[in-house]
């Protein structure tokens, strides 16, 4: 069986570890300051879509993403783990996207890609966490979507069956081909870059696609097709308290205690 | 029409969320403001029991779809009804809970209607915008308002143009409240088939394990809580005997999951739990915006850090400088001794 699969992947600025240099003056992010990693739920996926890869041979996973040049990093990575290419959708008309313009965008560039039967992504990027495009892509394809996987089963007589996590449990599902699957970050951990794949494709052109290249609508893509629209940003200041400093000697741990079984408020 | 709209999800025999019932009493202020009606969806199978459960919650009319596949959820026929349901009522808000299925079915019925969506709102308001580019005034837009970027900043999101205007909430994050115990609304039963179509039945659910929840996180009064300080997993369990001590529950920053010392549900934080204790300790949690948006409602707050400047710090009451491993075992001791 040749599985067509194409992974859904986005590099994201590392939000887990934003340190005091991320912020500007202004209130605005400072790009910079935060290193661009792969988003790390879009790494379950592509561990997910390489293993179907093993299990029938034949089949071909490419990687499609979205960003700035230097985003073309991402199908790379893909290769140096066993991909076989992708492609980067890059152009100034897709910046300032919300997750409908985006899903658009990705949306009419896999139907460029040609006939495929799995596409998959991470559930979600930690830029965002809005766990929108995967459903909004399989909605504008056509295709029916099991989010939040956490384990590929099988394919079978063109039906694939998925252990997904639910609230308060996990349930089994079948459906049909082709499907959108997300992939939650409790799922396997992808594999290492492959050395000798990162020796054959660390110099690997990636093919960029322009709105034009996709045939695409510009005025759905970018700022003018997101219905959603900033209206302010602002940067969190919580209302200091008037704290009580203390050591941690025995009788200022007792004093404290004794204070809070005396107000009731333990005990 | 143009009506506020709560998608009720529903759990075993029919059982509403509590994210939903909490949604409803924000629906409820939010539409008296508008001067609008609050309309609530459920969709699934013998959905007799619904309307005792929400119309104290002030719903003015329950749309029921009642037929077998639409439980357990399932994401084709669900979006279909909310779909054709708001091609129809053309509602100017809908608001669901930001839940698996929420997350699942939001997204799509976004993407069929274009109309914009906003995931996990932390505050949800009524006011204006001006497009001063398009030199267009509006009133009466829904403030979506969210942590983004990793909990560092927040955004006020609209959308001017597209409706309805779509949000989603966590769980725990609106508070619930009876509106009144008599209310009644109207109920309007609708044929299933006119919204769903046969072909929309193409996933089917083979297999189903739901627990219930192993911890009361989210209505416990004493919240113990590990950060990336506390170390190891070895080390949570230090926790866990003060918070079995104070009959409290154990909770973890994101930092601390993500490094494996605590449970994935026991996280608290924007993309977490939110917890409102009387107590909540803070134990080697150093306090990351994200984390602190989940629990800066509690009555007090005791910060344990060997950093005497950890961000966390300024929002305590108490603040005990010292090491998670010392100071614990020391309050395990000197409550068993003068708590009886």
């Amino acid at each position: 069986m040749n599985l067509r699969i194409i992974v859904l992947a986005k590099q994201v600025p590392d939000t887990r570890n934003v340190g005091k240099d991320a912020m500007n003056a202004d209130g605005t992010i400072n790009r910079a300051a935060l290193p661009a990693i792969f988003n790390p739920e879009d790494l379950n996926a592509l561990e997910q879509a390489l293993r179907l890869k093993e299990q029938y041979p034949g089949t071909t996973v490419k990687v499609l993403t979205m960003g700035p040049p230097r985003a073309a990093e991402i199908v790379r990575e893909g290769m140096f783990r066993g991909t076989d290419g992708g492609y980067l959708l890059t152009d100034r008309a897709f910046a300032g996207a919300d997750t409908l313009a985006t899903s658009y965008a990705l949306s009419t560039a896999i139907r460029k890609m040609g006939e495929y039967d799995i596409i998959i992504g991470g559930r979600q990027a930690i830029d965002g966490d809005t766990a929108q495009v995967g459903p909004q892509v399989a909605e504008k394809l056509g295709l029916t979507q099991i989010t939040y996987a956490e384990e590929i089963l099988k394919v079978e007589d063109g039906r694939i069956t998925v252990k997904r996590h639910i609230d308060g449990g996990v349930e089994t599902v079948e459906g049909p081909l082709p499907i959108v699957i997300t992939v939650n970050g409790s799922a396997a951990p992808c594999r290492p870059r492959n050395a000798k794949l990162l020796m054959t494709h660390k110099n690997a052109v990636i093919t960029e696609w322009s709105v034009a290249d996709i045939d695409g609508d510009v005025a759905q893509c970018g700022l003018s097709g997101s219905p959603t629209k900033v209206k302010a940003i602002q940067n969190i200041v919580f209302k200091a308290k008037e704290s009580k400093a203390m050591g941690d000697t025995d009788a200022e741990i007792e004093n404290l205690i004794v204070e809070l079984v005396e107000n009731h408020t333990i005990s | 029409m143009n009506n506020l709209f709560v998608y009720l999800e529903l759990q075993e025999d029919s059982r509403v969320a509590e994210v939903s019932l909490e949604l409803l009493t924000k629906g409820r202020s939010l539409a008296t403001q508008l001067g609008c009606r609050l309309e609530a969806v459920a969709a699934g199978c013998n959905l007799e029991g619904i309307a005792a459960q929400v119309m104290p919650y002030g719903v003015d009319v329950l749309h029921l779809f009642d037929a077998e596949g639409l439980y357990p959820y399932t994401s084709l026929p669900h979006t279909s009804v909310l779909v054709n349901l708001f091609k129809e009522e053309q509602p100017q808000i809908a608001l669901m809970g930001a839940t698996v299925i929420g997350r699942d079915l939001g997204p799509r019925v976004s993407s069929a209607l274009h109309s914009g969506l906003t995931a996990d709102c932390t505050a949800l308001e009524i006011g204006e915008h001006d497009d001063k580019k398009a030199g267009k005034h509006y009133e009466g837009l829904l403030y979506q308002i969210r942590p983004a970027f990793g909990g560092n900043i927040v955004a006020t999101i609209v959308n001017p143009e597209n409706r309805p205007q779509m949000a989603t909430v966590r769980e725990g994050v609106m508070k619930k409240e009876l509106f009144d115990a008599n209310h009644q609304g109207e109920i309007v039963r609708h044929d299933v088939a006119k919204y769903v179509p046969d072909t929309d039945y193409v996933v089917k659910v083979i297999e189903r394990h739901v627990e219930r929840a192993k911890h009361n996180l989210k209505g416990a009064p004493i919240v113990v809580a590990g950060g990336y300080g506390v170390g190891s997993r070895e080390n949570f369990q230090l926790l866990f005997d003060l918070a079995k001590e104070l009959h409290g529950e154990v909770g973890a920053s994101r930092a601390a999951v993500d490094a494996g010392f605590a449970d994935h549900d026991r996280q608290i934080g924007q993309t977490g739990v939110t917890v409102r204790p009387k107590l909540y300790i803070a134990c080697g949690i150093s306090g990351q915006i994200q984390h602190i948006a989940g629990m800066q409602e509690s009555s007090m707050i005791i910060s344990i850090n060997s950093d005497p400047n950890a961000p966390i710090n300024t929002i305590a009451d108490y603040v005990i400088t010292g090491r998670v491993e010392d100071v614990v075992p020391k309050m395990i001791k000197y409550y068993k001794k003068n708590s009886k």
